[in-house]
């Protein structure tokens, strides 16, 4: 019933489009879909969201197995730096690269910016179920004559792979989503064709219609990850001791673990840098209104964290446990929200706070709720798998001993549970400090997060006066992305 | 003339103190008690501003008219299309008095949508036919010139064609940037129609989408992109070009502007305008903002802070810019919503949106 409500409040969005779409009449609707580029824009962000989730989920994995399996040094300081591309805002990494190679554009380079920020949502939980995963099955399958690749498939894969496709599903919806990014890299997907129909043709129908086509996309990938998930309850186990590794070895290694955080991080952060250096007339920095601008920032992403975790729980927890058709019709509308652009999910809360609760409408409250919709699908993968790892049997235990359901849930799912809500809250942070579209139509008048303030810089070209901000945003941004390279997926390993 | 522009601010704010009584409470409205100790005669000395153009820009300008008239801009800054289809989805709820927008398609969509008030006749007519709305639903306040942005390590002005056709020859086959899905190139196109001829348009766009054009998103792109030295040339609006260079130095761009003979579609200026939501429509402050815009005083400020040219006759140009008389097309109505869409299904036909 709450995880109904849930699902509800994430399907404003795409009722909204229903209704703005639906205005035009099916004429219309069928001339802006048969319209010249639209098949490739369709085509182009399916290639994207494939290509990108495909290099992300092989190359988290591998970052994830060798910090926690193999003895690097410094394996804490390597999954630190591997969460750090998160806090980079896909336009932001764009515009960094372009300074520094100007002539770069199109499907490459879009696929892999996009995989160095998108890597960590597949690196994190997978570490984190990796040291909580039963690896001495694998050392099994190793001397059982299995070589080292087919042995993680038969003994680990298993256990991890359930965060594995959660993170998965993630970086496929913000790849569908993007625009940032492919604007800069010229490489033209439906989120091209909606932001024309606003900019060049100020038809809100036409926008609807193709937005209606990427949630059509984004219900295709959402079904794909349930077919691929199979959760398997985790037996508890023992942490596994990382393995030794010859120095050569290690070495080899490095470009793995280097790859997204130079390419996500460290290049476009230099490109910025430069900029700044080459300016000959700086805006000077109004330190208040910065002050000011941190304390926004930190402030909605706090709120917006708490209200997206609190709308996700439910849905996070029915689709833990439970099958069916309807459960699965919950879950997916509350993915929607990720798939869309920014901009789609501003204007329909604007639509609908207006005829809801217009008291209230530019207020700080819609807009937290705005990135609770946005980003609520970031919070229910980690903690539908966390919510399913804790293991019926301690649930079953619990009973015996004579506690009711509730208390049970409260005083053993809860508290293993704990550490996959902190993820998920931790994500949604992330992300509502890097929004801007919705934050634009959204925030009270008056009010600045880093984002906006970024946004009046770079939109006159001030891209040296810019980069403070845009080196403020990343470190802001960079502190939930520290936290959450600590927190472990579940509270297993204490068992 | 302050005598006058006096007078018709207190007439109109007695006519906003009959509207208020006439409608009782509203969320919007002044507390009645400021008005009656309030000195100045009922106007509440403050108003919503929604901006399309940015802070950097803009700001001074309004803390200039703050200071001069007492009256407080509560100011919401955006992008312009977004803006637009945010007072188009706010629809009469809005709580916007005006909006300042950077081009005439996103001010024709609000009139269309009846979301704007008519102006007095001393705002809307300031400016010449052309540059201005035919219905007196928006002013026109200042003008961008489209030009052609070159690599000037490649090439000189003098080589470079004087006539949009020159552009999509054989020798610019991979070299000319273009944003056909922005509302700046589709103005362009339009006025292509309206000067040349459907055929000639039709021609002109199909010789380009086969010309292996470089698409980008925007302008600021394009201007970026041929200042990297990614492409020899692209098509924006001239004004791009100096709030970049305004950061880096003129001596330090690479890029370069070419005006292309007056006359020619590929010169055609773009207006920026504003107007008044029907929210706004009694009220007098947004009208003194809105007569302040295009007012000598607001259109030397634009002039000397953006480079943009000023549409109030008698004003001169940037320095270094063709005369805007020179440009002046009467026939064009970019805010033309119809043609637009004309122009659109030709892009989407060549394969460019």
């Amino acid at each position: 019933m709450v995880a109904l409500a849930s699902a509800a409040v994430a399907a404003i969005p795409l009722v909204y489009l229903l209704v703005r779409a639906g205005e035009s009449g099916p004429t219309s609707i069928f001339g802006t879909l048969a319209r010249g580029r639209v098949l490739e824009y369709v085509a182009n962000s399916l290639g994207l969201a494939a290509a990108t989730t495909a290099t992300a989920l092989v190359l988290g994995t591998a970052v994830a197995f060798v910090i926690t399996r193999v003895q690097v040094p410094f394996s804490r300081a390597w999954l630190l730096v591997s969460a750090l591309p998160l806090a980079v805002p896909s336009y932001l990494a764009g515009y960094g690269w372009l300074v520094s190679f100007p002539s770069i554009n199109g499907f490459v380079p879009s696929w892999l910016l996009l995989t160095a920020v998108t890597v960590p949502y597949v690196t994190l939980p997978v570490a984190a179920a990796l040291r909580g995963a039963s690896g001495d099955l694998e050392g099994v399958a190793r001397t059982l004559g299995r070589g080292p690749l087919r042995a993680f498939f038969v003994a680990t894969w298993p256990s991890v792979r359930p965060a594995a496709i959660a993170g998965a599903l993630l970086v496929a919806l913000y790849a569908l989503s993007d625009f940032g990014l492919v604007a800069m890299m010229r490489y033209p997907t439906l989120t091209w064709g909606i932001n024309s129909a606003y900019s060049a043709s100020f038809d809100r129908a036409q926008a609807a219609t193709l937005a209606l086509l990427l949630v059509v996309l984004a219900l295709i990938v959402v079904a794909g990850e349930r077919a691929a998930r199979r959760q398997v309850p985790r037996a508890a186990a023992r942490a596994v001791a990382a393995r030794p590794v010859s120095r050569p070895g290690l070495l080899a290694l490095l470009p793995i673990l280097a790859v997204a955080p130079l390419f996500g991080v460290v290049v476009p952060l230099l490109g910025l840098l430069s900029r700044l250096l080459e300016a000959t007339a700086l805006r000077e920095i109004d330190g208040p209104r910065l002050l000011g601008a941190v304390g926004s920032t930190v402030g909605v992403a706090v709120a917006a964290a708490v209200f997206a975790v609190l709308l996700a729980l439910p849905i996070a927890a029915l689709a833990a446990r439970h099958r069916g058709r309807l459960v699965a019709a919950i879950e997916s509308v509350g993915y929607l929200g990720h798939a869309l652009p920014g901009i789609v999910v501003g204007l329909s809360l604007v639509f609908f706070s207006l005829a809801v609760v217009p008291a209230l409408y530019q207020g700080i409250g819609v807009l937290v709720f705005a990135y609770a919709v946005l980003f609520m699908p970031k919070a229910i993968g980690t903690m539908r798998a966390g919510l399913g790892d804790v293991p019926p049997r301690l649930v079953s235990v619990a009973r015996t001993l004579g506690i009711s359901p509730l208390q049970a849930w409260w005083r053993v799912t809860v508290p293993l549970a704990l550490p996959s809500v902190g993820i998920g809250a931790l994500l949604v942070a992330i992300a509502t400090m890097k929004e801007l579209p919705a934050t634009l139509l959204l925030r009270p008048t008056g009010v600045q997060t880093l984002a906006t303030e970024l946004w009046n810089r770079t939109v006159v070209f001030e891209f040296g006066a810019a980069a403070p901000y845009a080196a403020l945003l990343v470190l802001v941004a960079a502190v939930p992305a520290v936290i959450l390279s600590g927190v472990r997926s579940t509270a297993k390993e204490e068992l | 003339m302050r005598v006058i522009a006096a007078f018709s601010r207190t007439s109109i704010s007695a006519i906003a103190v009959a509207g208020f009584l006439l409608s009782g409470c509203s969320a919007s409205a002044p507390a009645p008690v400021e008005i009656s100790v309030s000195a100045e005669p009922a106007v509440d000395g403050a108003f919503t501003l929604y901006s399309g153009r940015d802070e950097k820009l803009v700001q001074p300008l309004i803390d200039q008219f703050t200071a001069e008239t007492g009256i407080v801009v509560e100011v919401r800054y955006g992008n312009t299309p977004e803006l637009a289809a945010l007072l188009l989805e706010e629809g009469e709820a809005s709580p916007a008095d005006v909006f300042l927008s950077q081009d005439a398609g996103a001010l024709g969509a609000l009139s269309q949508a009846g979301l704007f008030s008519i102006l007095p006749d001393d705002i809307a007519g300031a400016m010449p036919a052309g540059f201005t709305s035919t219905d007196g639903t928006w002013a026109g306040v200042t003008g961008r010139a489209r030009v052609v942005v070159y690599d000037g390590e490649r090439y000189t002005a003098d080589e470079l064609p004087d006539t949009i056709d020159g552009y999509v020859t054989s020798e610019w086959a991979g070299q000319l940037a273009v944003a056909p899905g922005n509302a700046s190139f589709q103005s362009f196109v339009t006025a292509l129609r309206v000067l040349d001829g459907e055929d000639a348009a039709s021609g002109w766009v199909k010789a380009l989408a086969g010309n292996d054009p470089q698409i980008f998103e925007g302008n600021s792109a394009i201007l970026t992109g041929v200042d990297g030295g990614v492409v020899g040339a692209g098509l924006i609006n001239h004004y791009y070009w100096y709030g970049a260079a305004a950061e880096v130095g003129p001596e330090n761009m690479r890029a370069q502007l070419k005006f292309l003979t007056a006359g020619d579609a590929g010169s055609i200026v773009n207006v920026s305008g504003a107007g008044i939501l029907n929210g706004g429509a009694t009220d007098a402050d947004a009208l003194e903002f809105l007569r302040y815009l295009v007012s000598p005083t607001g259109q030397t400020y634009f002039v000397e802070q953006t480079f943009e040219y000023p549409l109030l006759p008698g004003i001169d140009a940037p320095a270094g810019l063709p005369s805007l008389q020179s440009l002046i097309n009467p026939e064009l109505d970019l805010s033309d919503l119809e043609d637009l869409a004309t122009t659109q299904k030709l892009l989407s036909d060549a394969g460019l949106i």
